[in-house]
């Protein structure tokens, strides 16, 4: 790990561990849960070049499985999460090998119609409670010990779960594997030519992808006792690609950094009703428009334009 | 009454004929967007969220305006077209030299704005819109109702009337000539960005078009684009965005594979033509009309 991350990260970890004494911890475990869904889906958008536009099923089917298992077949909280990641990960070995025989525009239509299949599975499915969904999701202790009905305990396993999650993405993506799925991004015949198997690490990429949206979704239905159609509904999958947008594609905070914005726009916002969409509307909007990449990326560039006017200088005092 | 493959002839043609009427928006739809996606490189996913602004219009123009249906089924698409030409002016045609992608998002975002307006002003309940064509005809195997015998065929009449306009006129070859090299195009003089603003008011208005069939159909809702527009996508990605009358070819084709699904499966009829375009990514993945690119 380089050494500025390491501080960034730890500065930032210490400022989510003392967040709960100032606000409300179901609203960061919100936060961390949707941060976690959006860095998910940065690791295709922004490493693979991939943008789907259907990550809400996982989200929300992983909701719907630990939902399921906890409640009705009774397991542990830490089995039902699992159970409910586990399953958005083979969701996403059967719509990654579809969805990745296409790339570009095709690939983001492609999984927006696979997840809209899912989502009319979740609704006529018996399982799934249809309209009601999967309600009174109920709070076992953690390993049988950690006492999760109360929301302060409960938001620091939450913030390890995201940690754990946060830094696997960062791992995969400063490996050779991550290296050669950027290859991909950049320049894919090229990495063909090379004797990459592309298919084989766009597929694992999807997986991995899958995976952590399922373990944010079932995270999510734990937290929030609720699994439901709007946890699959294609405006799921629209609000992950506003937050990653907005934070910043393609860096390593902005999911986090675009959850938090999205999320307390939603809270403050939601008296609004239907003004809600119009205001997440326009911010795509003038996301794309304007600041394109994004909260964080464009610090990132304002530091890089700074570190260059600043190398410029030194070179002319050395003249 | 005879009946078959065991199920009453009425409900067979009776969904057939709705499969194909879903067929024919589904040809409409996807013909605008592989049009706009020919010359603009944009993905407008916004595609539906016009649908559903011309059978508003269509709506408001009768109920603020007294204008009838007739009037507005060619008011309509003029007036949501020359909207959709304001975006193009306005937002599109920033994003021309960025990455296709970007477009996708620009216009959801625009979808979203425009469905939130409408919801907020209209609830999302949906409101009737009186039938034109009242009555049909009792065909003996079945009930011909005179409006979606209309739709069908105006349908057919506005798809294959595209057809003609972009392969065997002047002004379709200036557009085909540009969708494949627009800056030679350009080079002869043809002012190719007031065609860009052009086609996508077109595109823009075969949907709105769609629309105003649409209306007394189903009621008038802000909803009514947004699940539609999914569907078309898939229906695009079967097809392939290569050729026009790929396009018409597989919109009604599905609509039909539809409503048969309707009739003997019905729990499938949501989800057949996503269970298509999988099968077909497996074995043709550009499509059946499509060339990869």
């Amino acid at each position: 790990m380089k050494r500025n991350d390491v501080f960034t990260f730890a500065a930032v970890l210490a400022l989510l561990a003392v967040l709960p004494a100032a606000i409300y911890p179901l609203f960061l475990m919100k936060v961390l849960c949707f941060a976690l869904f959006a860095c998910a889906f940065n690791l295709l958008i922004g490493y693979v070049g991939l943008l789907s536009f259907g990550h809400a099923m996982f989200f929300g089917f992983a909701a719907y499985v630990s939902g399921h298992a906890v409640k009705v077949w009774g397991w542990p909280t830490e089995a039902g999460i699992l159970a409910g990641t586990g399953a958005a990960a083979l969701l996403g070995v059967a719509a990654g090998a579809i969805a990745i025989r296409r790339q570009g525009i095709y690939f983001a239509m492609v999984t927006l119609a696979l997840a809209q299949m899912v989502f009319f599975y979740c609704h006529q499915a018996p399982f799934t409670g249809g309209e009601d969904g999967i309600q009174a999701i109920p709070r076992r202790p953690l390993l049988g010990v950690i006492d999760i009905t109360n929301d302060t305990v409960f938001y620091y396993v939450v913030l390890a779960i995201f940690t754990f999650g946060f830094l696997l993405i960062y791992r995969v993506i400063h490996s050779p594997f991550g290296q050669v799925l950027k290859a991909i991004r950049e320049n894919e015949p090229r990495a063909i030519s090379l004797g990459y198997r592309v298919d084989r690490y766009k597929l694992l990429a999807f997986v991995l992808s899958a995976a952590l949206a399922g373990l944010a979704g079932a995270t999510k239905a734990i937290v929030f006792k609720i699994a439901s159609l709007t946890d699959v509904a294609w405006q799921m999958s629209g609000e992950v690609v506003l937050m990653t947008l907005v934070g910043g594609m393609g860096t390593v905070l902005g999911p986090l950094v675009g959850a938090a914005v999205i999320v307390s726009m939603q809270n403050y916002l939601a008296r609004f009703g239907e003004w809600v969409l119009v205001i997440q509307g326009a911010i795509f909007v003038t996301t794309v428009l304007l600041l394109r990449r994004g909260i964080v990326g464009e610090i990132v560039a304002a530091f890089a334009r700074r570190a260059l006017r600043r190398g410029k200088d030194t070179a002319q005092d050395a003249d | 009454m005879f009946e078959l493959l065991g199920v009453p002839p009425q409900a067979l043609f009776g969904q057939l004929l709705l499969g194909l009427i879903n067929g024919a928006f589904y040809a409409i739809l996807s013909l605008g967007l592989a049009v706009i996606f020919g010359l603009l490189n944009v993905i407008n996913f916004a595609h539906g969220a016009q649908y559903m602004m011309g059978a508003f219009a269509t709506w408001m123009l009768l109920q603020y305006f007294g204008v009838p249906y007739w009037g507005a089924l060619v008011a309509a698409p003029v007036l949501v077209g020359i909207f959709g030409m304001l975006l193009e002016r306005l937002f599109l045609s920033r994003l021309y030299h960025l990455d296709h992608l970007y477009g996708l998002l620009l216009t959801f975002g625009l979808a979203l704005i425009i469905e939130g307006l409408f919801r907020q002003q209209f609830g999302s309940s949906g409101l009737p819109y009186t039938n034109p064509i009242p009555g049909g005809a009792n065909l003996g195997f079945m009930f011909l109702p005179y409006y979606r015998a209309w739709v069908v065929a105006f349908s057919l009449f506005v798809c294959f009337g595209t057809w003609f306009l972009i392969e065997k006129t002047k002004l379709g070859s200036y557009l085909r000539a540009a969708t494949e090299k627009r800056d030679l195009v350009q080079a002869f003089g043809v002012n190719v960005p007031r065609m860009i603003t052009l086609t996508y008011g077109f595109g823009v208005g075969l949907a709105a078009l769609a629309g105003v069939l649409a209306a007394p159909i189903y009621t008038v809702n802000p909803l009514m684009g947004s699940n539609l527009i999914i569907v078309v996508f898939a229906v695009v990605v079967i097809g392939g965005m290569g050729s026009i009358l790929g396009a018409i070819l597989t919109g009604f084709g599905l609509g039909i594979v539809e409503g048969f699904t309707k009739v003997f499966y019905p729990e499938a009829s949501n989800t057949v033509i996503f269970i298509l375009m999988a099968i077909v990514l497996m074995i043709r993945p550009a499509g059946l009309f499509g060339t990869q690119r």
